[in-house]
């Protein structure tokens, strides 16, 4: 995109166009947290009404009351923002910032569909995973630096769990990493193009099962219920958030949400088929009327593929909190070094040992191709013959970047192509 | 209601310590002489046949007449009567034991007269005889802590005593 | 905290170990069921010790009853256990009743079976409700508020008080039950019927609220028993005891000609008994006991007050029958002002959370001479102490909440 804007005001490889792009992706991103936000935050609302057979919100903004979070986000910047006495003041007003930062930092490297991605991150698993993780330093800091008992209670009991879910998190993960031997999310999510026998969930029973256990530590991860220990209000107060009120209290809310949608999105990038519908539709179009308009065309459908996804995601986590009790602190850790750990290494070994035997997997068994033109649409990179065939189809010409992209290339087409995945491709 | 093998056994066993037994009242009591109170409750605990292993409720009922018209025709004189409420679940049995006491220790106002705790026979006593202390003002021996359990551990006077005044303040909350 | 007159040896220290932390649990706490207050000391997540202080909710209602007639104390006894005013004022009336030696009509008997029935399914619906809330299940909650409104609804029809009632008085009722209210509560058993189950799947049979339930708190019959524990907390323990079928004679003739069952496990073979109850041509059946649970423990407690609401069901159903078949007076309520003799009463009902006494002191003036109410839940609160030893945080709203305490009641 910086190419793109450099080439429209015509002043060839300048900071100025990167400066621009990078704006115009930390806005588009803000206003998917944000408004993401209270879309959630609202659907929580609808959703958690009708399970509890009730209406939930029916008045601000008409018939559905959609406009109660904003409501609501308008009391919380007008109450007053109070810091207790004996709290640590620095760190008790940045804390809320933090968990906002990082859970905002994980967008950047996710690709809302091929080559819609802020910046592509050629690890984009891991820095997705690591900025995630970061979230628990809000959680400490806001714990600590309250000064209140309940909230070191639920620092306490955060970075505990957190930090021992990152271990199963990080080993189903591994996975697919694994399967498509990369770990550039645009190009797993692409190898994943085509019937959704493709998706990496139904390629064998292991990504199966990796894909739940996935699913379950992501929950854990993001703490929500049942694994929503270091809020529980009916034992911690509200845990580490009980002395923040106003705005700050409603960016942990903030921030809570959008990681919830990020680890979703995330699920259904990983196994979940990414951007490509159950039924290749976007790409069918994008191939039929061709050309940059059928490429841009099939990417908004990427995009609402994703963002209906990662919502499918996030209302099962609703479904689930308002269905379920809260487990106990040595039950929450009980299941992630008992089960969780175990059942994840089976899966990361049986997946490989699945590769490795070379078995039929669901694609294969309906005789459909996989990874044909998987690295089609990425970014600076031409390798495929579909690619070759039209290429227009590809970005705007990256000119500035030629030796970058040759290298790129290369890589790519070594990386991106093990055995496994020529295999699949032949079968 | 079995109670007379019941009287007739508690008297061959404590003799003097009986003081009175009512037989005609709605609920049956026997009066102790407090002397014997927690000799009498372990009996009645453990013995076979009674086997009163549940305290319901101990109360504390403070007879003084503060009406000098009405003080005038009562026919007792003023005291405190420690009353135990006791069942059975094993024999469905019930009895009530009273304990007469004066209203103060040796007469002398302030000085809280004294019961032997029965907290170490069932152990529910403990706080039922914590309430008593606290809105009676009745000391209750031999109880492992006893402080105040409804009102708060500074106030001061035992709200049930019909003498009793409501504090004009406290803690500059205006009391009267 | 000033330090009180006598010397307590257990007076919470501040100069706690460094790895020691004393926590003020309560008495705004979302989860002390009101306003009790919990002193936790805790080595972590493990909590060593609990001081439980109450009486932030007493307000005197011994005094006041010394200062009001018999009747004039009725809506006091309401504000006791909120949750089941009814069968406040049942308890009251009948204590009254014992010692004015008042015995009441048929018909007047079976309108306090519905109507005491009825609260306590009501009650135990907040019990089941709020127990799903402490172990952080906000939805049954909500459904068992549902139910509970409907009961409500038909008790607002009946006296016109949603909350506190003062409906049942010494003497029978302030009026009888209004014209087809019988009908509107058979059409509510019969579609509450088909939510018991529901409410089964949401907690009693839930692995998490197994999980989180069995074996925690357990208490044996001995325990219980020593404190002074009564209602579905000592029957949870496995002791066979229910004042409608062992208590006075006053009391247990109102359930004469009633079946149902004492909920209970056989301390030997831990099994409940069976349901003969049927609907809609099906048995009740009663979920399984799961493998984890240990007689007296929080799951144990739980579940009797679930199967105590299908036994509730039954009772109305035969009192509803009972009620239309005999006709004509259902009491007189005594005089507002009436003098009582100078004699003494006591009697313990079985209300929803436990044996609620009782005991009033008359003096032949209108105003009884001294009123004592024997608090259930003040009785089955003085075990968390020893209950919650060494137990993990997260366990003390389980097992205060399997207690199912009122504070309005403990506090007076």
């Amino acid at each position: 995109m910086a190419d793109f804007i450099n080439n429209i005001f015509g002043i060839g490889d300048s900071w100025v166009g990167y400066l621009i792009a990078a704006l115009i992706a930390a806005v588009l991103i803000l206003h998917v947290v944000a408004v993401g936000a209270l879309l959630f935050i609202w659907m929580e609302r609808k959703i958690s009404g009708r399970i509890q057979d009730r209406l939930g919100p029916t008045r601000v903004g008409g018939k559905y009351g959609w406009l109660q979070t904003l409501a609501d986000g308008i009391k919380l910047i007008a109450k007053e923002d109070i810091t207790p006495d004996l709290a640590d003041r620095f760190l008790f007003k940045i804390a809320p910032y933090v968990g906002l930062a990082a859970s905002y930092a994980a967008f950047i490297a996710l690709p809302f569909a091929d080559g819609v991605v802020a910046q592509h991150v050629n690890t984009a698993v891991f820095f997705v995973l690591a900025v995630l993780g970061l979230e628990v330093f809000s959680v400490i800091l806001a714990g600590y630096a309250s000064g209140s008992k309940w909230s070191l209670f639920g620092a306490m009991r955060e970075a505990a769990q957190v930090v021992s879910y990152e271990v199963p998190l990080g080993m189903c993960v591994v996975v697919p990493v694994m399967i498509c031997g990369t770990m550039n999310l645009t190009t797993i999510g692409n190898m994943q193009a085509g019937l959704f026998t493709n998706w990496l969930v139904f390629n064998d029973p292991f990504t199966f099962l990796t894909a739940i256990i996935y699913f379950t530590c992501a929950t854990a991860g993001v703490n929500r219920a049942p694994f929503d220990l270091a809020e529980a209000e009916s034992e911690l107060v509200a845990g580490f958030h009980t002395e923040y009120s106003g705005l700050r209290w409603s960016l942990f809310f903030m921030a809570e949400y959008s990681s919830m949608f990020v680890v979703s999105a995330l699920a259904s990038i990983l196994f979940f088929g990414g951007s490509h519908g159950p039924i290749p539709v976007g790409q069918w179009i994008g191939e039929t009327i061709g050309g940059t308009w059928g490429l841009n065309i099939s990417r908004i459908i990427g995009v609402g593929n994703l963002l209906l996804k990662g919502l499918i995601g996030v209302t099962v986590m609703m479904w689930i909190r308002w269905t379920f009790p809260r487990l106990r602190i040595d039950q929450v850790m009980t299941m992630c070094l008992k089960y969780c750990v175990p059942l994840a290494a089976l899966g990361f070994i049986g997946a490989t040992t699945w590769q490795y035997l070379d078995l039929p997997t669901a694609n294969s068994l309906v005789g459909n191709p996989r990874y044909e033109k998987h690295e089609m649409w990425t970014e600076g990179v031409e390798v495929t013959p579909a690619a070759d065939a039209s290429p227009a189809s590809g970005i705007p010409d990256p000119e500035p970047h030629q030796e970058d992209k040759t290298a790129n290339a290369d890589s790519v087409t070594v990386k991106t192509l093990p055995v496994s995945v020529v295999k699949g491709g032949e079968r | 209601m079995s109670e007379i093998p019941l009287v007739s056994e508690l008297r061959a066993k404590f003799g003097e310590g009986i003081i009175d037994v009512n037989l005609e009242a709605i609920d049956e009591w026997v009066e102790l002489n407090p002397s014997v109170l927690v000799e009498v409750c372990q009996f009645l605990k453990e013995a076979e046949g009674f086997r009163f292993d549940m305290c319901n409720s101990i109360t504390v009922v403070d007879y003084l007449e503060t009406d000098p018209k009405k003080a005038a025709k009562v026919d007792w004189e003023p005291h405190l009567e420690v009353v135990y409420h006791l069942s059975s679940i094993a024999t469905k049995l019930t009895l009530v034991l009273k304990v007469k006491i004066p209203r103060w220790k040796n007469g002398v106002e302030g000085e809280l007269p004294t019961v032997p705790s029965v907290a170490g026979v069932w152990a529910t006593a403990d706080w039922h005889e914590r309430e008593a202390y606290d809105l009676s003002g009745v000391n209750f021996l031999g109880h492992p802590h006893l402080k105040r359990i409804l009102c708060p551990d500074d106030w001061e006077g035992h709200p049930l005593r019909k003498d009793y005044e409501m504090p004009l303040e406290y803690h500059g909350i205006r009391g009267r | 905290m000033a330090t009180s007159k006598i010397d307590d040896p257990r007076v919470i220290e501040f100069d706690v170990r460094t790895d020691e932390m004393l926590i003020n649990m309560g008495p705004q706490h979302p989860s002390t069921h009101g306003v009790l207050r919990l002193v936790l000391r805790t080595d972590g997540e493990v909590v060593s010790d609990v001081e439980p202080h109450l009486g932030y909710l007493h307000r005197c209602a011994e005094k006041i009853g010394e200062n009001l007639t018999a009747r004039q104390w009725i809506p006091y006894t309401d504000r006791m256990d909120y949750l089941a005013a009814m069968n406040m004022n049942l308890g009251w009336s009948l204590v009254i009743e014992k010692l004015l030696e008042y015995d009441l009509p048929e018909r007047g008997r079976h309108l306090r079976v519905i109507i005491s029935e009825m609260g306590r399914i009501a009650s135990h619906l907040v019990a089941m409700g709020t127990y799903g809330l402490d172990l952080g299940s906000f939805t049954p909650f909500l459904y068992g508020f549902r139910e509970r409104e409907k009961i409500l609804n038909l008790f607002e029809e009946a006296c016109g008080a949603r909350l506190t009632y003062s409906y049942l008085t010494p003497g029978g009722a302030t009026a009888d039950l209004p014209v087809g209210w019988t009908d509107k509560c058979r059409q509510f058993l019969n579609q509450f019927k088909e939510v018991i189950p529901e409410l089964h799947t949401l907690l009693t049979t839930n692995s998490i609220f197994v999980s989180r339930t069995a074996g925690i708190g357990v208490m044996s019959a001995k325990m219980a028993v020593d404190y002074g524990c009564t209602g579905p907390v000592l029957r949870g323990s496995g002791v066979y005891h229910d004042l409608r079928f062992h208590g006075e004679e006053r009391y247990t003739e109102m359930y004469e000609g009633y079946v149902f069952d004492v909920i209970c496990a056989d301390p030997e073979t831990g099994k409940y008994p069976e349901s003969n109850y049927e609907f809609h041509g099906d048995s009740l059946d009663y979920p399984e006991i799961p493998r984890q649970a240990i007689l007296g423990d929080c799951w144990h407690r739980f579940y009797v007050r679930m199967l105590e609401v299908v036994q509730s069901v039954r009772l109305i159903e035969q009192a509803i029958e009972k009620y239309e078949a005999t006709s004509g007076d259902w009491g007189t309520p005594i005089k507002l002002v009436q003098k009582l003799p100078a004699k003494e009463a006591y009697m313990e009902t079985e209300a929803p959370r436990g044996q609620m006494g009782f005991y009033v002191v008359g003096n032949g003036d209108s105003i009884p001479w001294r009123v004592r109410a024997r608090s259930s839940s003040f009785c089955n609160l003085s075990v968390t102490a020893p209950l919650c030893q060494g137990i993990l945080l997260a366990d003390i709203p389980a097992i205060v909440g399997s207690l199912d305490v009122v504070m309005g009641e403990i506090d007076r």
